[in-house]
C-alpha cells in the first residue's frame, strides 16, 4: 500500500484517535476532550463482539426461512409462503423480475453479509488473502447495506395492512418476520462491532515509522 | 514518538484507518478524504448549519404526516381499503407485536428524535451562541441512532409493495405516499450537507 510521504497512524505516534470526532488524544487518555466518547486505540474485544452478534444474527437467519414469511387468505384457498417459496411461486407464474429481485435481496445479500463479515474477521487473525483496500471495500458495502434489508419487514407489513378486504383477501405476517427482523438487527450490530483499523493494520509494519506532515489526498 | 508541541486539535485522525494528517484548510464545497482509505473527513458547505435545520423541520413535519395520512390504498371487487403507517405497524399483533413496537421505533420515533437532537445542536451554533446544554451528548446521541433511522427505508417498502400488489388488485396512492417520496430526497440531500468534522470542532468550548 503506498502512503503519502510521512504519513503514519496514530498508534504509531502514541496517539489514539476519537473514531466519532477524529480528534487525537496521547494514548491512555479515556475520554475524548472534544466529543466525549470513549478513547481505544483498537477495540481489544471488537472481533469477539463481532463473531458474538454473528451467531446470534445466524442463528434467527434459520428460522426466518423455515417459517412462513405471509400469510394469504383468498375466498379459495389459503396459503403459506416461506421466503424463498414466495419467490419460487413468482417465478413459476411467469414473474421473473419480481422473483429474482426477491432472491437477492432475501437471501443473496444476507448470505453474502454473513460470508464477508465472517471473512473479514478471520483475515484479521489469519493474515488476509486479500488487499487491505478491498477488504476495506467489502466492509463499507456490508455496513452500509445492512439497515437496507429491513425492507422485507417493511413490506410484509405494509401488505398485512393493505390487503384487508374482508372475505376477497387477506394477508397477515407470519412468524419468519419477526426472526427475519432480529436476523438483520443482529447482523447490522455485528458489522458495527467491527473495528475496520483492524483491516489496516496488517498494512503496517514494513514502513518505518516518520513525522506527520500536512498531507491530504 | 511525536513532540509534544504539535497541537492535537489541529491534527485529524482517519477514524476508519487511523492515518494521522495536519487537518488542511478546506474550502467550501471541497472535500478532504484519507489517502489510504478514502473515508471523507471533512466536507464543509456554506451556510449547512441554516440548511440543515430547515431539512430536518421539513422532515419532521413530513414524518408527522405521512404517519396519520393514508399512503396506499388498494380496491378489488367493489371493497376498498387502506393503509397509514400507524395502521402498518399495528398489522403485526399476538406474538409478533414486538415488532409493531420495533417498526414504529425504526420509521417514525428514531428518525424523528435524531432530527429534534440535530436541530436542538445545530440553532446555537447558526446564531452564533455558544453551545447548547449537554449538545456535545445530544450529538453523540444522535449520531449513534443514524442507522437505526429507518423512514428512507420504509418509503422504498412502499414502492416494493406497490410493485407486488399491482397485478393483483388496483393499487391508489394517498397523501402520505407523495410525503415518503419528498422524504427520501430530503434525506438523501441533507446527508450530503453534513460534515460532522464541522460540527465537532464548532461545539468545542
Amino acid at each position: 500500500m503506498d502512503l503519502p510521504e510521512g504519513v503514519n497512524t496514530a498508534r504509531e505516534q502514541g496517539l489514539v484517535g476519537c473514531t466519532r470526532c477524529t480528534r487525537p488524544s496521547p494514548t491512555g487518555t479515556a475520554r475524548c476532550p472534544r466529543c466525549g466518547s470513549r478513547l481505544q486505540s483498537r477495540d481489544a474485544m471488537s472481533l469477539q463482539k463481532v463473531w458474538a452478534w454473528w451467531l446470534v444474527g445466524l442463528a434467527c437467519y434459520v428460522p426466518a426461512n423455515i417459517y412462513p414469511m405471509l400469510e394469504t387468505r383468498t375466498l379459495v384457498s389459503t396459503q403459506s409462503d416461506t421466503i424463498v417459496g414466495g419467490a419460487v411461486d413468482l417465478a413459476r407464474h411467469g414473474n421473473w423480475g419480481v422473483a429474482a429481485i426477491i432472491l437477492i435481496a432475501s437471501v443473496l445479500i444476507p448470505v453474502g453479509k454473513f460470508v464477508v463479515l465472517a471473512g473479514l474477521a478471520i483475515g484479521v487473525r489469519r493474515g488476509p488473502q486479500i488487499s487491505e483496500a478491498w477488504r476495506h471495500r467489502l466492509y463499507e458495502v456490508v455496513e452500509y447495506i445492512g439497515r437496507w434489508s429491513m425492507i422485507d419487514v417493511f413490506v410484509v407489513a405494509i401488505l398485512s395492512a393493505l390487503v384487508q378486504l374482508q372475505a376477497l383477501a387477506t394477508i397477515t405476517p407470519g412468524r419468519a418476520s419477526l426472526f427475519f427482523a432480529l436476523s438483520v438487527i443482529f447482523t447490522m450490530l455485528s458489522a458495527q462491532s467491527f473495528d475496520s483499523r483492524l483491516i489496516w493494520d496488517s498494512a503496517e509494519g514494513a514502513r518505518p515509522a516518520r513525522n506527520p506532515k500536512e498531507r491530504i489526498a | 514518538m511525536r513532540d509534544a508541541t504539535d497541537d492535537l486539535d489541529d491534527l485529524i485522525v482517519c477514524p476508519t484507518c487511523d492515518l494521522v494528517y495536519r487537518a488542511p484548510a478546506v474550502a467550501a464545497r471541497e472535500r478532504a478524504y484519507c489517502a489510504r482509505c478514502h473515508t471523507v473527513l471533512i466536507a464543509p458547505r456554506r451556510k449547512a448549519g441554516k440548511q440543515l435545520i430547515a431539512l430536518a423541520l421539513t422532515v419532521l413535519i413530513l414524518i408527522a404526516a405521512a404517519t396519520v395520512f393514508p399512503f396506499l390504498a388498494i380496491g378489488a371487487g367493489g371493497v376498498r381499503h387502506e393503509a397509514s403507517v400507524l395502521d402498518t405497524a399495528f398489522a403485526f399483533s399476538g406474538l409478533l407485536s414486538v415488532l409493531a413496537v420495533a417498526v414504529l421505533l425504526f420509521i417514525v420515533i428514531i428518525p424523528a428524535l435524531r432530527l429534534i437532537l440535530l436541530i436542538y445542536v445545530l440553532a446555537p451554533i447558526i446564531r452564533d451562541r455558544p453551545p447548547a446544554p449537554h449538545a456535545k451528548a445530544a450529538f453523540r446521541f444522535s449520531e449513534e441512532l443514524l442507522p437505526w433511522s429507518m423512514a428512507e427505508i420504509f418509503a422504498l417498502g412502499c414502492a416494493v409493495a406497490l410493485v407486488k400488489l399491482s397485478d393483483l388488485a388496483e393499487v391508489f396512492f394517498g397523501p402520505a405516499a407523495w410525503l415518503f417520496a419528498a422524504l427520501v430526497v430530503i434525506v438523501v440531500a441533507s446527508d450530503r450537507l453534513m460534515c460532522r468534522y464541522s460540527i465537532w470542532t464548532s461545539l468545542k468550548e
